[in-house]
């Protein structure tokens, strides 16, 4: 019988948990994003911001916590998602500081300083994030919730309708004493859990159950009956809340889920048809979507006319100016853009004072998360963590370059916020919950799977020599 | 579900990969494109971001950079005597642009200009404060201060040029404007320019550049040019055949002369002493309509000037007979501006040859190296030395003894014609004073100049180009000869 009981040499085998590697990149995010604040305060004031070290402690809290809670309740998570995300969160509040000492926004009579609000937001998203950690112990559990967060998601796209547009859009909820708040935000994540939860369970009828007609899989009618449910919905959203970017996220992203879980490309043709058809559609008697789009065609054309192809104009100028390696934080005139330029346009600022550097290095960044996140889908066990991940990451994706797109004159301008970077409250917490489920998912799915039960049986096995 | 997980992330790739190649395209390839875009306003905030360079006469800036608050330009231009000196700097403002010498040479006055490529990459290495270069000019203080003073508060306008090269020395529109008043952005800025843009005397028009007017008897000058060079004429003091009185050609009505004064057959030298209209209407009918725009157009008319300021071209039109008649004595559609009649006295002070005018003699680097330096450059030969000659004699009758008497200078030799040209329906506004004239010393001619005044407060009798414009004509040149001992 043999004496050795210790099996350290299979103990190597599980999969490490990074948690270490982890933590030195979150240093890195830290010291690059102070790093920055020390620079826009030496840019516009020749001295070091007196905020600095409340900005760089806060933002160094903020990555702790997270990554302490990372460690205790999810310590086989992704190592990269946080230190990605905390690097776009403290450049974004610098680049709101800079855009709050801007001359020209003080001169406005709107002017509100938007960066301690924003590290206020940072801090609850953060904190939700945990939440997510502690509270979810597996995301299957989200799996039970799957009509209720159609509800609930329903409720949320819908009630801004009953509120008044804001610069043209109906996505904002106004709350005495709170605030307002963008509920599509939080929609976005919810109708995810929705999507995968109802992907999961009907996938095999809507990939099998289908008839052949011109070399594609055409499904039946009664399967088609909850995707044209969901365009006809995306299209209700772009009638009445006027929201372009909204209705392309999610239409978007459940095309995408769709594929994943049925694995048949007529899927996405069919998404692709119905989206050209509603966005045709809708362009067609929609004023704000036509100023969209002739603000995109031709920016310049509408110069001193059209309010939308101006700040476009002026947010290619930005970049324009910006050249290779930028102005440098806190010595371009993007404020120029005026309204919006900290949010929706954030990246024309990223883009006039990092140059093309920077925004090259910014656009990376959303792109490894995105990444990450498609990495979380491949290695996860179940469908429905498949689906869900896939579905948030996608989701992210097309978010970044519909805002990125836009603010660049690639696609019409839509008017959501760049993740993370752009100032706006309920963007950067339903962004932390977003990533703090995708750890939940990459740490179940790196889990090393547990050791075999030992086996009743194994007492009794021998081996008989002779 | 792999297969599609894996397709979806390479979508996602390509979804990063267009915003790298469209980020790529925005700003590498676009950027300059994107920058020099007219509603970039980043444009002027970097015009004014740096201390401007200056204009200098006669080794004095007349312009200067102050630093001011609460906007994002940070500097702003002011002149120094701005009213007598805004006809050659034009104006620079943060909010409305720039004009004449200070937009069109922008480019040196912020330091941007490729010219100044070797100093900006210098300074980048000496750390040295990025300021512009500075614009010298030609022109003569002491004449400028001259002919401004001389029209007073007077409409009018004074160009003087040196005839031997071509150097502008003054420069004067009245009235005039400070173009300090709407350096800056703010609104009062803007309300100081709507009040000069409405005021009814235009005082930011550049009479002397952009104004054209009936050159009236001036022009005389040119028709005499043009007989003396198609031989119509050998001799000035022979006798013109010319009837009294003068019926226009194909038409029932005479030219007239101012007074009774006594043209009948006069010779060149008379009638350009007392300014004969029979003579002159007569000549210009005789030589025709093309041999008269030729002529014309030797001295410069019929095309616009650059000095580098652009001048207005001055017109003589193709016309019928009796309109080529008119003309020819400087009326009828025949329009010449103060710049283009000073050509004409200046190139018939310098034997005929005409140099090309300028008014920028060197631009400066910000070190004060010069960059540039105007070679003098003759514009055209309107008429032989010899011609050129004969006319001095008769333009110095006109001084000496003649209409011109007022523009006398004890000691030196003045040649001058004067002019009163009649416009209005009817003649029914009062007449413009003219005269153009050159004075000579030893060493040739240091300066011919044209000026117009049209005064609406004289009365119409006391109009006239010896007694209003003479004057101020004399001064300028006085200035220019004393500047010159």
């Amino acid at each position: 019988m043999s004496v050795v009981t210790n099996t350290t040499t299979i103990g190597a085998i599980d999969a490490p948990s990074r948690r270490n590697t982890e933590l030195v990149l979150l240093l890195f995010a830290v010291f690059i994003s102070v790093f920055a604040y020390a620079n826009v305060g030496l840019a516009l004031n020749g001295e070091l911001p007196s905020g600095m070290l409340g900005y760089g402690l806060g933002l160094a809290l903020l990555a702790g916590v997270a990554h302490l809670a990372v460690r205790r309740f999810a310590p086989y998570a992704d190592p990269l998602l946080l230190p990605l995300a905390t690097l776009l969160n403290g450049l974004g509040l610098a680049i709101i500081w800079r855009l709050d000492q801007s001359e020209r926004f003080q001169a406005l009579k709107t002017f509100a300083p938007a960066a301690s609000k924003q590290l206020m937001f940072s801090a609850v998203g953060v904190g939700l994030l945990v939440v997510v950690l502690v509270a979810l112990k597996d995301h299957r559990i989200l799996q039970r919730y799957t009509y209720i967060s159609m509800v609930v998601a329903l409720f949320l796209l819908i009630l801004p309708m009953f509120f008044p547009a804001v610069n043209g859009a109906k996505i904002w909820i106004k709350i005495p004493g709170v605030g307002t708040i963008q509920p599509g935000e939080f929609a976005k994540i919810i109708i995810a859990v929705f999507f995968a939860g109802y992907l999961m369970v009907k996938r095999d009828a809507l990939a099998l159950a289908s008839r052949r007609f011109m070399g594609l899989y055409l499904p039946r009618g009664r399967d088609l009956g909850p995707i044209l449910m969901v365009w006809a919905f995306s299209i209700l959203i772009l009638v009445f809340e006027t929201d372009l970017g909204s209705s392309l996220l999610f239409f978007g992203m459940f095309v995408v889920m769709l594929y994943v879980a049925t694995e048949r490309t007529s899927w996405i043709v069919f998404g692709l048809l119905m989206s050209a058809v509603g966005a045709v559609g809708v362009a067609a008697f929609e004023p704000h979507v036509q100023q969209r789009v002739t603000a995109w065609l031709d920016p310049f054309a509408g110069w001193g006319k059209v309010a939308a192809s101006e700040q476009m104009a002026k947010s290619l100028m930005a970049f324009g100016s910006g050249g290779t390696l930028g102005t440098g934080l806190g010595q371009g005139n993007s404020d120029l853009i005026g309204f919006a330029a900290n949010s929706d346009f954030i990246l024309a600022t990223v883009g006039e004072e990092l140059g093309l550097a920077g925004m090259m290095a910014v656009l990376l960044v959303y792109g490894l998360i995105v990444e990450r996140g498609v990495r979380t889908a491949l290695a996860a066990r179940d469908p429905f963590g498949k689906l869900l991940a896939i579905g948030l990451s996608g989701s992210f994706a097309i978010q970044v370059f519909v805002v990125a797109g836009g603010v660049m004159g690639l696609i019409p301008l839509t008017g959501m916020t760049m993740p993370f970077v752009a100032a706006g409250g309920s963007s950067v917490i339903a962004n932390w919950a977003l990533i703090g489920i995708l750890l939940r998912i990459s740490d179940t799915a790196r889990r090393p799977a547990p050791a075999p039960a030992p086996s009743s049986d194994a007492e009794m096995t021998q081996v008989v020599r002779p | 579900m792999n297969k599609p997980l894996r397709r979806i992330a390479i979508f996602c790739g390509l979804l990063v990969l267009a915003l790298l190649v469209r980020v790529n395209w925005l700003q590498y390839v676009r950027a300059d494109e994107l920058n020099a875009n007219k509603h970039n306003r980043r444009v002027q905030i970097e015009r004014y971001a740096h201390e401007r360079g200056n204009i200098i006469v006669d080794g004095n800036p007349v312009t200067g950079s102050v630093e001011t608050k609460g906007s994002d330009f940070k500097y702003k231009r002011v002149w120094k005597n701005g009213p007598m000196w805004a006809p050659v700097t034009g104006y620079s403002s943060q909010a409305f642009d720039a004009s004449q010498l200070e937009n069109i040479e922008d480019g040196i006055l912020t330091g941007n200009s490729d010219q100044l490529f070797f100093d900006r990459t210098l300074s980048l290495f000496t750390g040295e404060k990025k300021t512009g270069g500075n614009i010298v000019t030609t022109l003569n203080a002491a004449a400028q201060k001259a002919a401004f003073k001389g029209l007073g508060n007077k409409k009018g306008a004074v160009a003087a040029l040196d005839p031997q090269t071509g150097a502008i020395l003054a420069l004067v529109s009245t009235p005039s404007y400070d173009p300090s008043v709407f350096a800056g952005n703010s609104l009062k800025d803007a309300e100081a320019r709507q009040q000069l843009l409405n005021d009814k005397d235009k005082p930011m028009l550049n009479r002397a550049l952009r104004e054209t007017y009936p050159p009236g008897s001036t022009f005389k000058v040119v028709t005499a040019a043009a007989a003396l060079e198609n031989g119509l004429y050998t001799s000035i003091d022979e006798a013109t055949r010319s009837p009294l009185p003068y019926r226009l050609p194909q038409t029932t009505g005479n030219l007239e002369n101012e007074g009774n004064i006594p043209c009948k057959n006069a010779s060149l030298r008379e009638a350009l002493r007392w300014s004969c209209n029979t003579v002159f209407g007569k000549i210009s009918d005789d030589l025709g309509n093309q041999k008269m725009i030729d002529e014309a157009n030797k001295f410069g008319f019929n095309k616009e000037i650059f000095t580098p300021v652009r001048a207005d071209a001055s017109v003589y039109p193709k016309d019928n007979r009796p309109q080529n008649a008119m003309a020819g004595i400087g009326q009828a559609s025949n329009r010449a501006t103060p710049l283009q009649m000073a050509m004409v006295a200046a190139a018939v002070a310098n034997d005929g040859k005409l140099m090309q005018p300028y008014m920028v003699a060197e631009r400066q680097a910000p070190g004060l190296d010069p960059i540039y330096t105007h070679e003098k450059e003759q514009f055209s030969q309107p008429l032989s030395g010899e011609n050129a000659q004969k006319l001095q004699q008769m333009m110095e009758t006109v001084v000496a003894n003649g209409t011109g008497q007022n523009a006398k200078i004890p000691g030196v030799t003045v040649g001058g014609k004067t002019g009163t040209a009649q416009h209005g329906l009817n003649n029914s506004e009062k007449p413009y004073a003219w005269f153009i004239s050159y004075a000579k010393t030893g060493s040739g001619s240091p300066v011919a100049v044209a000026v117009v005044v049209e005064d609406g407060q004289a009365n119409r009798d006391d109009i006239s180009g010896g007694g209003l414009a003479a004057p101020i004509a004399q001064a300028v040149m006085k200035a220019v000869i004393d500047s010159r001992r």
